[in-house]
């Protein structure tokens, strides 16, 4: 594993810097990234505006998840990963040397496609992050966990049983749990990357109205292989073919009347 | 947790009963300016045609939305439903607008003497548009079968009509401009007729998956 690099240098002043009125929250410009030789995503740009849903779709190894990954600099874990262009989050771009990727990665929160609760109770899975930050009092603590899973429609399933495992919990149970964990500390965006491709049609309808809830208070970017998933949740789409961008759009747009023939003809499933 | 979904089919359901209302609205008017000769009655339905319109364009568009999203079962039946009964309605208004237009320029005529029953044939014909929409409002598909029969009814007065018409253009040669006005208005009344039949054949789909279109010949 590459060193990964922190500097320890405070974020801007102010704490999470906002976007201005009507400007977008992530600005992505000319982003290049290269696994060694290897270049796996070729000048993307995109802006994303705060709360709503962006899906990135297209082929297995398209880049969708490698760009994903990008936004909270997870990339930085890889051996051999250049990146040329910027990424900026409210303005600041999160690639300068003087960046803290510890506070990044607390405003950009991240769901993984295979639930990865810790082994601890659900209680101290969803206090974890928030301990991690420095907060102490148990009411405080106490209270960031009940709002988290109340926001991750968890509540009323496990209010009884905190002190029980997460490990017990079902998949999509552990899933919503994950999203409650990521919410705790309150990001601006959460990442996911196929949050429901692991879990049964109920479990998924669950965490899809889920997501469509979150988006009143945060910004989401999704991964996802599910067409419909996408047309369901979301409310603008980007479509990558081997590293490129090819098509950028409002998913009503991009399902009904896509402007590229090779976007039309992945989302009927005639390639990839 | 709200389920989005059925929200969006909610809006859906609610768009279409909007647009029932005002298909009504513009048949009633519209033989109200036909029977008491009101010429701007009659001008008005034209004018507003253009909302029923409307909300046919409005009513595609939130289907075709909906479609992305991969309904299923009653859903999906209920999103391309919507799409006919919303087509069915907006020709309901065509032809509110074709009875306005013959109403306008009946009302600059002098009238035509003859006793024609034409509330009872446009009654007859709104109660199954009403009763198509009650149906699809209240999943009842037993009620929507029920109206299907009562097509033939407003057939056999239309032919009832358009035959006294008939007689009276042969015996009165000067009513002749004036009569095919009121003939091409009792078939517009059929017409809508024949559109609440269709409407309430999609009920009947929506709520038993099963398709009576054509399975009742006359």
């Amino acid at each position: 594993m590459a060193e990964i690099l922190i500097p320890k240098i405070a974020p801007p002043a102010g704490g999470a810097a906002r976007p201005k009125a009507g400007a977008p929250l992530i600005e992505i410009e000319n982003l290049s990234l290269y696994y060694g030789a290897a270049k796996a995503l070729k000048s993307i740009s995109l802006k994303l505006e705060e709360k709503i849903v962006t899906a990135f779709i297209g082929p297995s190894g398209c880049g969708k998840s490698t760009l994903l990954r990008c936004l909270n600099r997870m990339n930085d874990l890889i051996d051999n990963v250049r990146i040329d262009g910027a990424i900026r989050i409210g303005g600041h771009d999160i690639y300068d040397a003087n960046v803290d990727v510890i506070e990044l990665r607390k405003r950009v929160g991240m769901v993984f496609q295979k639930s990865n609760p810790f082994p601890k109770s659900i209680y101290e899975n969803v206090a974890y992050g928030l301990r991690l930050h420095g907060v102490k009092k148990k009411a405080e603590l106490d209270e960031a966990v009940e709002k988290s899973l109340q926001q991750s429609a968890l509540w009323d399933e496990v209010k009884d049983r905190l002190n029980a495992s997460a490990l017990g919990l079902s998949g999509g149970q552990q899933q919503r749990l994950c999203i409650a964990r990521a919410i705790a500390i309150r990001p601006e965006i959460i990442l996911m990357d196929e949050p429901a491709s692991a879990l049964d049609p109920i479990a998924t309808t669950r965490v899809e109205e889920l997501i469509l809830e979150l988006k009143k208070d945060f910004t989401i970017v999704i991964v996802t292989h599910n067409m419909q998933q996408a047309a369901r949740i979301s409310d603008q789409t980007a479509f990558f073919y081997i590293g490129e961008l090819v098509e950028f759009d409002n998913t009503a747009k991009i399902f009904t009347n896509p402007a590229k023939k090779q976007t039309e003809d992945y989302v009927t499933g005639r390639f990839g | 947790m709200e389920n989005h979904f059925e929200t969006g089919l909610d809006a859906l359901r609610q768009k279409i009963l909007l647009m029932a209302s005002r298909a009504e609205t513009s048949v009633n008017q519209a033989v109200q300016a036909l029977v008491q000769r009101d010429h701007d009655l009659a001008v008005k339905v034209r004018e507003d045609d253009n909302i029923i319109d409307q909300y046919e364009v409005d009513i595609d568009e939130m289907a075709i939305v909906l479609l992305t999203k991969a309904p299923l079962a009653s859903n999906l039946r209920l999103v391309t439903v919507a799409m006919k009964v919303s087509q069915n309605l907006e020709r309901i208004g065509d032809e509110a607008t074709k009875i306005a237009k013959r109403a306008r320029d009946l009302a600059q005529e002098p009238p035509v003497k003859m006793n024609l029953d034409i509330n009872r044939m446009a009654n007859l014909a709104l109660a199954m548009v009403k009763d198509a929409l009650d149906a699809f409002v209240h999943r009842d598909p037993t009620a929507a079968r029920a109206i299907v029969p009562r097509d033939k009814e407003v057939d056999a007065l239309n032919k009832e009509i358009h035959h006294l018409l008939a007689q009276h253009m042969m015996a009165n040669p000067d009513t002749i401009a004036r009569c095919l006005h009121w003939i091409v208005a009792i078939k517009s009344l059929e017409r809508i007729a024949d559109h609440a039949k269709n409407i309430a054949e999609e009920v009947v789909y929506l709520y038993e998956a099963q398709d009576i279109r054509h399975t009742l010949k006359n």
